[in-house]
């Protein structure tokens, strides 16, 4: 028998390195591009939301263009005598609304402002988020103390009613208020969506930061006399944006629903511009008597959050980002 | 442990502080408008538009009526503690009309929460203990369905389905326990499950992580080592560790909803807490939703409060520092 090579006996727990054949280098991005494709459910949630955005930018028009019927417009012949909608037929695919109205066309159209209120409002609070978690866990002291209690005041407070609140103070008039930078109907939806999740970002961002700053590479950096600016910009956010990217995923579904139950109160979007949440609002008066009109657009809301959320948890796991709520 | 407690109520103090500088903001400064016009009839004169400002006191400045705002809440008015002032629209207290709707908002949570804590718990250990077999994955569905679901279309649905179609069970509206027992578990079930199917989901993905992180531990290993059965080693061992997170956001679900049970109450027209603030919001009955807001965000406060607390003893990990 052969003596082992040294390095085998010399400790129990390494592993022997038995060829020296090649071994190629796994950057992260590839990792992560294994560990994904290997995830039915996140691909299949990838391609879901893919299409979405293509009904959300083509699908209105689209839908307008088959059906010949306008989102707003009262299709003729869409209602019985007692005024209650016609279901689905070979007319109306989807069945009439309340009003006479196609549901098709609508329920093609609100994929677009849900979408877009989603993804805008994520956007926006993933950035403002990002600063802030940033600045507080990078830099501490009295900014870290000051963010992170402001963030546990907007924790406490009901958000629902506050966001009503504001909805509705800023929808009494047509100049909305703040001086009309807030704008009733889609802007103040925004705003208060924004409002109400950026904290949760921050939190993230701040307890990453706090342990990112303590790691050896942040260390050298600083040793080699990289400015606060530098670390932060070359060696902290690349490592954040995995959890960034994760997380966003996660935010985008939870705000559609948001604005879906915003909607729902009567405070979102005016009925006007349909999104499903509106569409649904308007479904709830005749729910009992008219199926169709909570299934069609339920479900469209229900398959995007659906997908967003296993597309979400896909990113994680390729990410292998540590779990929390 | 003492200094631990006594810098938390301190803390407490200053967020309640905070919500109500927010909730003056937003529903007494924010709003276009003039609230004196609300108790004028029509068309009024500017002079008796004056003399209803004078009586509201918003004649003067922002700070002395908010100073006013806050000193009632934490000293009491005419209509006793804590002073919430009276209604634009009938001139009711304010304090009468949350006592009469609370009853509604808390039996819809203490129900839900009970449904959701078991429920929630139950599903994340089976999930967990069986994973990646067929029962983790339709188990995880359902988790997912949960959370991507609205629950006011859950609501919709549920009333649509075990109400007229199925007429298994009352449909929307309250019925008071003390009148008719039957009528308000049969009124409540619904909502009931609705609210705690959102709920259910997320503990049950919560325990499932925490119990397969847990278990990945080494006293985990060693109770097995000693022979203990898996039950025991599960649901002793395991179990334990992995719900001190989840008593905390039991605590923090249920003052949250003290005034966010919006959705659930207003599908189901239970005309609780929430519903009562929004139909407020809606008319601009500002007093009454702050009176709403306020309550909710003491009741998140002081559950904050008693959470960690509460933490502190079951966790003998955290530091009171």
């Amino acid at each position: 028998m052969t003596n082992p090579p040294e390095f085998q006996v010399s400790s129990g727990g390494a592993v022997a390195i038995q060829q020296p054949v090649s071994i190629a280098r796994k950057s992260p991005s590839r990792l992560f591009w294994e560990r994904f494709r290997q995830d039915k459910a996140a691909v299949a949630g990838a391609i879901v939301i893919l299409i979405l955005i293509l009904i959300a930018i083509a699908g209105g028009p689209i839908a307008e263009a088959l059906t010949g019927h306008h989102p707003n417009d009262i299709v003729p012949n869409s209602q019985d005598d007692f005024g209650v909608p016609f279901g689905p037929n070979s007319h109306l695919w989807f069945g009439a609304d309340a009003e006479g109205r196609d549901l098709f066309v609508r329920t093609m159209y609100g994929a677009r402002i849900s979408l877009f209120v989603g993804i805008v409002a994520s956007g926006f609070a993933v950035s403002i988020g990002l600063i802030v978690g940033l600045t507080a866990g990078f830099f501490g002291g009295v900014v870290d103390t000051i963010l992170s209690r402001a963030a546990d005041v907007l924790l406490a407070v009901p958000q629902i009613l506050i966001a009503v609140g504001i909805v509705a103070a800023c929808s009494t008039t047509k100049q909305g208020c703040l001086g009309g930078v807030l704008q009733p109907g889609l802007p103040v939806v925004i705003f208060v969506i924004t409002l109400f999740s950026w904290s949760y970002i921050a939190r993230i961002v701040r307890g990453y930061t706090l342990s990112l700053r303590e790691k050896e590479f942040v260390e050298s950096a600083r040793a080699a006399g990289a400015t606060n600016f530098r670390i932060i910009w070359r060696e902290i956010l690349p490592n954040l944006l995995g959890p960034l990217i994760v997380y966003t995923t996660l935010l985008i579904p939870t705000n559609i629903l948001f604005e879906a139950a915003l909607s729902y109160l009567g405070l979102g979007v005016p009925s006007t511009e349909a999104s499903w949440g509106s569409i649904l609002n308007d479904a709830s008066q005749l729910y009992d008597v008219a199926w169709w009109l909570m299934l069609f657009p339920g479900a469209f809301l229900i398959i995007t959050t659906l997908a967003f959320n296993l597309l979400g948890d896909g990113l994680r796991d390729a990410f292998d980002v540590r779990t929390e709520r | 442990m003492i200094f631990y407690i006594a810098r938390r109520l301190v803390w407490t103090i200053v967020v309640v502080l905070c919500v109500i500088g927010i909730t003056y903001v937003v529903f007494f400064k924010l709003p276009a408008g003039n609230p004196a016009l609300r108790f004028a009839g029509k068309a009024p004169t500017q002079q008796e538009l004056h003399e209803i400002e004078h009586r509201l006191g918003l004649d003067r400045p922002w700070y002395v009526q908010f100073g006013k705002f806050a000193y009632h809440f934490f000293r009491g008015d005419q209509y006793g503690w804590p002073g919430l002032g009276y209604t634009y629209a009938s001139g009711a207290s304010v304090k009468s009309l949350i006592v009469n709707r609370a009853p509604r908002t808390l039996f819809l949570i203490a129900g839900a929460a009970v449904l959701w804590l078991f429920s929630g718990v139950a599903i994340g250990v089976i999930s967990a203990v069986k994973r990646r077999t067929v029962t983790d994955r339709v188990a995880m569905g359902f988790a997912l369905f949960g959370i991507s679901t609205p629950v006011f279309w859950l609501g919709l649905m549920m009333l649509y389905i075990f109400w007229r179609q199925l007429g298994w069970a009352g449909g929307a509206g309250y019925v008071s326990p003390t009148s008719d027992l039957t009528g308000f578990f049969s009124h409540m079930i619904l909502p009931w499950i609705t609210l705690a199917m959102l709920y259910s989901a997320f503990y049950a993905r919560m325990t499932r992580n925490n119990l397969l992180e847990t278990l990945g531990e080494d006293y985990i290993r060693t109770a097995r080592a000693k022979g203990l059965t898996e039950r025991r080693v599960i649901l002793k061992h395991g179990l334990r560790a992995s719900l001190t997170p989840i008593v905390t956001m039991f605590g923090m679900d249920i003052a949250l909803l003290v005034g966010g049970a919006v959705i659930t109450e207003s599908v189901f027209n239970l005309q609780g807490l929430g519903y009562l603030a929004i139909n407020s919001a809606l008319t601009q009955d500002l007093p009454i939703v702050a009176g709403v807001v306020l309550l909710a965000a003491v009741a998140v406060a002081v559950m904050n409060l008693v959470v960690d607390i509460l933490y502190a003893f079951l966790d003998p990990r955290v530091r009171y520092a």
